[in-house]
């Protein structure tokens, strides 16, 4: 009932192959982006856009760039935190050497950095597939890791190996640095986002994200119909790098404010990988449902016993959180092994058919 | 079914991150004090004890005195995990609370420090990182928020190696030796590298050093490599479960232990009490006596435990890291009692709390009457001095409690100071600050 397709009818291959094709989805998109964009940054406090969804916005889009790679490509990767890595130490490099450059130029810059890396590390792909693989992006992630720690001439010979995000400005507004507004740097991230969620989901659905699924499903048969493993492999391992590097330096510079290594560190890469695979494999929307529910979780998990007037040792409400955590993991991963998406989806077709479900 | 429940499930998860951000209200009146603590993960042997120590000290003001001169303390803590993110989350969590908000903090972590010192000026929230962070901030013309008294990384290497030289007979003697230093892989433990280092072009011996990563379970690695080299002398900055590991490492190695000294953050009874009889004679900086005998300790005995020895034991009372953390509320509290005489006895703003820090004079006298005589040193903090430059000392295991082995020995100034003055010049011009003129 809430969802009906029926009297839309399409007159046009335009509008009949529309990201959104149903009016509600067109109208919900819409009135969430309204929503994002005027209602959040006027009403919300500081530490709802500083804790949650500043986060959450940066962790989706590494999500995405993961989930080009692993649910689309089908190459399982582990090198995520690495590419991060990469991406906001370019960006530090690059704006500490350039600093008039505007900040969004730069951006871009080190994700392209991260995307010629990821090339690189992407090259043993095309020899191994599978769980070898994921051992072999490990390898990048330990390195580059190693490396940003290791050679000085990264974060400029400081004593302490930190970077930190100098104040730089956009349109005369300051986005980075310590007087940076949470509305600004979140406005700034949720720009950067949401055009990049744009650009990934119609290359998903445009000719690469057909030639990435054909070589995820069966390889030998896309080789068989013209696709070329070799190219469609690097273009995957490089825009899922891009994608990550840009998350990386948007994490440095628009939330935390300064990093070391230890941010980057291999736990950063389950994080993600944990997230799209509760979100849901080779679905962008999953990529967003699935950081919702690892940044949002905890947090909810860490103020509920606040919220319900409950006060007990911290200690305790940790393991607690922890707990409560890894069991919804599970739950949810019972309940839908396809991910959150699908269970979006499932969702949608109830509401088609509601109030006579047959 | 099922998927029924399942749904609802889901909306009320989407429901309800929306109004996590409720923050509970402080009465009037009362001074703020946010904690941020690791009581859990690989950190927690540290992170319990200093956490205790703070919550003890504070009760004991409440109870004792009904506060600071009347205003009560309050606190919350806040699980860092000593993770970086989890502290910034903390810190934006709490900050705001209270009826003034917070008056200080005091991370107890050197990356959630590193963190926090740019966000502090902007939302005038003084920090006190006593002996961590950033090193730099010892400059207070650039760092007007920040305080790392009584004494710092690189004032503690340099007192360290003048501690070697005393051992050897003299400076002339460290010319040629090796000295070893053992760090954690982070920000935390590259600190004390540049001052090392200068002082080794200085002295003449030869440094290695000797990174570990991060949490430091795995040291097989780095300890064959000092078994190869065989360091005169090897200097550690660890945290948590490195620390242990690396004092059982040693005794496998057989490496004679009192030539092996851990800096302040790896001298606690949580590292050396795993390592059973082979920690014996393990060494560490300290900054305050590790003896839990002092007038303070049975004040917080009194009217924290009501006695209650057993009840004390098990909240770490007396250990090394405890104490260290008394040290640091106590610091907090004299603070705050000093901007209170300008300032008037209510409870006050963070950039009330500052002017307390920056005008802090600890005497010998003020020690005694707060009950910690002897159990440290005197600070007077200044505008353009927010270190000090405290003097250390050297404290050794013997199998069974911490004892002060040493004299008081001051850092090499000349050759700190300096560094610190140019460290901070450096950061101010990469964040383009102006200079207070003190």
């Amino acid at each position: 009932m809430f969802y009906r397709e029926t009297g839309q009818f399409k007159s046009s291959y335009k509008a009949d192959q529309a990201i959104f094709p149903l009016s509600q989805d067109r109208w919900f998109i819409l009135f969430l982006i309204i929503i994002a964009f005027l209602v959040i940054p006027l009403t919300a406090s500081e530490y709802l856009l500083q804790a949650v969804m500043i986060p959450l916005l940066i962790f989706s889009l590494a999500s995405i760039g993961l989930n080009l790679l692993v649910g689309y490509a089908g190459q399982l990767s582990l090198g995520t935190g690495g590419f991060m890595a990469v991406g906001a130490y370019m960006t530090y490099k690059l704006t500490t050497a350039f600093p008039e450059i505007n900040i969004i130029i730069v951006f871009i810059l080190a994700g392209l950095i991260s995307a010629c890396v990821g090339l690189l590390f992407g090259i043993p792909s095309l020899r191994i597939k599978g769980f070898y693989l994921a051992v072999a992006t490990l390898a990048s992630q330990f390195f580059l890791v190693w490396m940003f720690n290791k050679v000085a001439w990264f974060y400029n010979y400081n004593s302490s190996g930190t970077i930190t995000a100098p104040p730089r400005e956009l349109f005369g507004i300051t986005v980075t640095g310590p007087t940076a507004t949470a509305e600004t740097r979140y406005i700034v991230v949720l720009a950067i986002v949401c055009v990049f969620a744009l650009i990934a989901k119609n290359l998903v659905r445009g000719r690469l994200g057909r030639s990435w699924m054909a070589v995820r499903d069966m390889d030998i048969a896309a080789e068989i119909i013209g696709i070329r493993p070799f190219q469609t492999k690097l273009i995957a391992f490089s825009i899922s790098s891009f994608y990550c590097g840009l998350a990386g330096a948007l994490m440095v510079f628009l939330w935390l404010g300064s990093a070391e290594t230890e941010a980057f560190s291999i736990n950063e890469s389950f994080y993600v990988l944990f997230m799209i695979i509760i979100g849901g494999l080779g679905s962008i929307l999953g990529s967003f449902l699935g950081a919702t529910f690892i940044v949002c979780v905890p947090i909810l998990l860490t103020n509920a016993p606040q919220l319900f007037g409950l006060s007990m040792p911290i200690d305790l409400q940790k393991h607690i959180e922890i707990m409560l955590f890894g069991f919804l993991i599970v739950f949810f991963l019972i309940v839908e092994p396809h991910g959150l998406a699908r269970l979006w989806q499932i969702a949608k077709e109830k509401l088609r058919l509601w109030p006579f479900p047959y | 079914m099922l998927r029924n429940i399942l749904l609802a499930l889901v909306g009320a998860v989407v429901a309800m991150t929306g109004i996590s951000s409720t923050t509970v209200q402080v009465a009037a009146d009362e001074q703020f004090i946010p904690m941020l603590v690791y009581r859990t993960g690989p950190y927690a042997p540290s992170g319990i004890p200093v956490a205790n120590g703070f919550r003890d000290y504070y009760t004991m003001i409440n109870n004792r005195d009904g506060g600071i001169n009347g205003v009560k303390v309050t606190f919350e803590e806040c699980e860092t995990e000593y993770n970086t993110k989890l502290g910034v989350e903390c810190y934006e969590k709490l900050k705001n609370k209270g009826s003034t908000g917070a008056s200080l903090v005091n991370p107890f972590s050197t990356g959630i420090t590193y963190q926090l010192i740019p966000k502090a000026s902007v939302d005038e929230v003084p920090i006190l990182s006593m002996g961590y962070g950033r090193t730099a901030a010892a400059d207070g013309r650039v760092f007007k928020w920040v305080f790392n008294f009584p004494t710092t990384y690189w004032s503690q290497a340099s007192a360290f190696i003048r501690y070697v030289a005393q051992q050897e007979g003299g400076e002339s003697k460290l010319k040629g030796k090796k000295i070893a230093h053992v760090y954690h892989n982070s920000a935390y433990g590259k600190e004390a590298n540049p001052t090392l280092k200068a002082l080794a072009s200085k002295y003449g011996y030869e440094l290695i050093l000797l990174a570990v990563d991060h949490p430091g379970q795995e040291q097989k690695a780095t300890w064959l490599q000092i078994r190869r080299a065989k360091p005169d002398w090897v200097f550690m900055s660890g945290w948590g479960v490195m620390n242990q590991v690396a004092v059982k490492e040693a005794a496998s190695i057989k490496y004679p232990m009192d030539h092996f000294v851990g800096n302040w953050w790896s001298g606690s009874d949580a590292d050396v009490v795993p390592a059973a009889a082979g920690a014996k004679g393990y060494k560490s900086a300290t900054f305050h006596s590790p003896r839990s005998d002092y007038p303070v300790h049975k004040d917080i005995m009194k009217h924290v435990y009501g006695g209650d020895q057993s009840k004390a034991k098990s909240n770490s009372f007396g250990e090394v890291l405890y104490n260290r953390a008394v040290v640091n509320a106590m610091f907090a509290v004299e603070a705050i009692r000093t901007a209170q005489g300008k300032f008037g006895k209510r409870a006050l703003k963070g950039s009330e709390v500052r002017w307390g820090l920056e005008n802090l004079n600890l005497t010998e006298a003020r020690l005694k009457e707060i009950g910690m005589e002897g159990f440290t040193k005197p600070v007077k903090v200044s505008c353009k001095d927010h270190e000090t430059g405290g003097p250390i000392i050297i404290q050794q295991w013997d199998g069974s409690k911490w004892n002060i082995v040493s004299d008081w020995i001051s850092p090499i100034r000349e050759v700190v100071r300096p560094m610190v003055e140019k460290a901070a010049a450096a950061y101010a011009a990469e964040n383009k600050i102006t200079p207070r003129s003190c």
